[in-house]
């Protein structure tokens, strides 16, 4: 397939449709609106459903609904919808229904800006909703990741039966590049076994996520941690840059992952032996080569859009093995790849590494 | 006891006309309502009527937080579980990919007329093709009753131990008169379950209501005003007589909204 130009927001959309999402429910909020606009058009065209909900309450219990059913169903919002929606994802993971969400972070808390942040890690790894549960999260850092991870995400959801984040930031969801587009995919033409469609010729299914007896919840609870722990074992993602012999590591995902690639070369070019590691999923969290890794460098640099969150996932997989530096910026701000450096440059001096 | 009366049953389907009988649209599971509560009656409605038209095996049915939130385990079709007040918006999901399905909401005054205001009239306003049956006893009764947006004036709940003082808590919402507004709304009623006649009445409402979705009308609700004795202290017939009386009083059965398509139906 040919290479285009596109928008971040309308690449993940477009390529929602080509991967035959059947179902679209969502709501305006900047900076994700042109996916939205995108799909009101294209998903009309290819006689599929769309619906501009009257808010992310009411869009995440559409997309519920429509799971349900056993359509490839998504929504995308950020952060402040995200929170409205926290309710229905909850609901979503209790009662085992693979669905697909698309985060365009922003700057929070509350109303915050329209710039682009990574503050809504702890909300979408460590649970997204009430209760015991992790969905996955996958972190795209550039326009061809993100519409590679819209059709991993709807095949992970299927598979485990789960929710699946997609972590994007207002920056992702703006930029435009080159990047490639899958093939046009039909929707699926039948319907899982345990989906709601009329009980024909067979015993009836009910999705609820009520077990009003505390064993008998705890039995589904169990069950749903034995599925994480799978999807643990099986699903981490991770991408990385010179790391064979570096000293000194870069651990960032998603804008912030992509800055530090520049980072990387700009040290590199001064002789400084940094690598570069990016987690393609924030959930699972690519712990065990990050431990390998911890055990290889003598410092480590956590770049990110926020006040430090994915940090203290890098700390406890580091166990305190080698001193953990963090560069941060908030409120939607962007960081540079020269404050980047003069940290790094201030750890590596630190851990003696010149 | 059970084999005994499922033989014979069996035995005068054979020999002859079966005129009445326990619906197939209900489980044989005991419901644990409280005497005198109206959902086993409505419950009761629903399972006929969903016999009588034929379709229980393409109702995909979508149940409530509250009393009724066990009420898949009573109506025999396929059904999912909402969010409190969230009913509606599952239910534009699952008829918008479903549209050759019948889709019904169950849900109580809280459910619908407080958290889930937004979801009801929008889904009304577009028309959605599902029908509502929403269940109006002016208390919250899976919580321990109390203040729901529809208890009357001068109530004692819970929550307003001194009575409804209405300059304070609001209101009682009259929400069969909102949705009658919507453009999308095709048939909007109120009746009651409190004696023969009206329950009589109310079967012909929510089949009515059905025929509507299954005609592609637009949006059909049908609200009933109902009983909770336990939370409203007193006994199930003086709540059956309150309800007929008081209830009424400020909640008119009537029918508000009746598009000609829907009046031409053959119920």
């Amino acid at each position: 397939m040919v290479k285009q130009l596109l928008k971040g927001n309308i690449a993940f959309a477009e390529a929602a449709v080509r991967n035959g999402l059947e179902a679209y429910f969502g709501y305006p909020i900047t900076p994700q609106s042109e996916a939205l606009e995108h799909l009101s058009g294209r998903m009309i065209e290819e006689g599929r459903v769309f619906l501009q909900a009257e808010s992310e309450v009411a869009a995440i219990n559409m997309v519920y609904g429509a799971a349900c059913a056993g359509v490839r169903t998504m929504t995308s919002t950020s952060g402040p919808g995200f929170s409205l929606m926290a309710e229905g994802l909850s609901y979503i993971a209790g009662s085992e229904i693979p669905v697909v969400v698309v985060n365009m972070m922003r700057g929070g808390p509350g109303l915050g800006n329209i710039q682009p942040s990574q503050a809504d890690y702890f909300l979408m790894t460590k649970t997204a909703g009430h209760g015991d549960f992790h969905p996955i999260v996958l972190a795209p850092s550039n326009v061809q990741e993100l519409i590679d991870d819209v059709g991993l995400a709807f095949e992970l959801a299927e598979k485990y039966r789960t929710l699946v984040l997609i972590a994007g930031d207002g920056s992702i969801g703006q930029i435009m590049e080159a990047a490639e587009l899958p093939p046009m995919q039909p929707v699926r033409a039948t319907r899982p076994a345990w989906a709601t469609t009329g009980a024909q010729g067979r015993e009836r299914n009910v999705i609820t996520s009520l077990y009003l007896g505390a064993g008998n919840l705890e039995v589904v609870n169990k069950r749903l941690q034995a599925k994480l722990m799978e999807i643990k074992h099986h699903e981490a993602r991770f991408s990385e840059v010179q790391t064979e012999d570096a000293e000194v590591l870069l651990v960032a995902y998603g804008t912030s992952g992509r800055i530090c690639v520049s980072v990387l070369r700009e040290a590199r070019r001064e002789g400084l032996k940094v690598g570069l590691f990016r987690p393609r999923t924030l959930w699972p969290f690519p712990e065990e080569r990050l431990a390998e890794l911890s055990h290889q460098v003598r410092g480590i640099m956590v770049v990110e859009m926020s006040a430090g969150q994915m940090l203290e996932d890098v700390e406890r997989v580091a166990q305190g093995r080698v001193p953990i530096r963090f560069h941060g910026r908030m409120g939607g701000v962007i960081p540079m790849v020269d404050e980047i450096k003069l940290d790094l440059d201030a750890l590596a001096a630190d851990v003696a590494v010149r | 006891m059970v084999e005994h009366l499922e033989t014979a049953e069996a035995q005068i389907q054979d020999e002859m006309e079966l005129v009445y009988g326990y619906p197939e649209s209900l489980t044989r599971a005991s419901t644990h309502y409280c005497p005198g509560c109206v959902h086993g009656i409505v419950h009761r409605l629903v399972g006929e009527v969903l016999d009588e038209l034929g379709i229980r095996e393409r109702t995909i049915g979508v149940a409530p937080v509250g009393c009724a939130v066990l009420a898949y385990n009573y109506i025999n079709t396929d059904f999912v579980e909402a969010s409190h007040g969230r009913a509606p918006a599952m239910a534009t999901g699952l008829k918008r990919v479903n549209p050759d399905k019948i889709v019904f909401t169950y849900q109580g005054d809280g459910d619908l007329a407080a958290i889930g205001t937004a979801e009801i009239i929008h889904a009304a306003n577009r028309g959605e093709l599902i029908t509502t049956v929403f269940i109006n006893n002016a208390i919250y009764g899976m919580t321990g009753g109390q203040m729901a947006p529809t208890t009357l004036s001068g109530m004692v709940t819970t929550s307003t131990p001194t009575g409804r003082d209405c300059r304070l808590a609001g209101y009682p919402m009259r929400m069969s008169e909102i949705l009658a507004q919507t453009a999308g709304a095709a048939y909007i009623a109120r009746e009651m379950a409190v004696d023969l006649a009206s329950i009589r009445k109310t079967k012909q409402a929510i089949k009515r209501a059905f025929l509507t979705q299954m005609n592609g009308l637009g949006f059909a609700c049908i609200e009933v005003l109902a009983t909770c004795p336990t939370n409203w202290n007193v006994d199930p017939w003086s709540a059956m007589q309150w309800a007929k009386e008081h209830m009424s009083a400020y909640y008119p059965v009537q029918t508000f909204k009746m598009t000609d398509e829907v009046k031409a139906l053959r119920v």
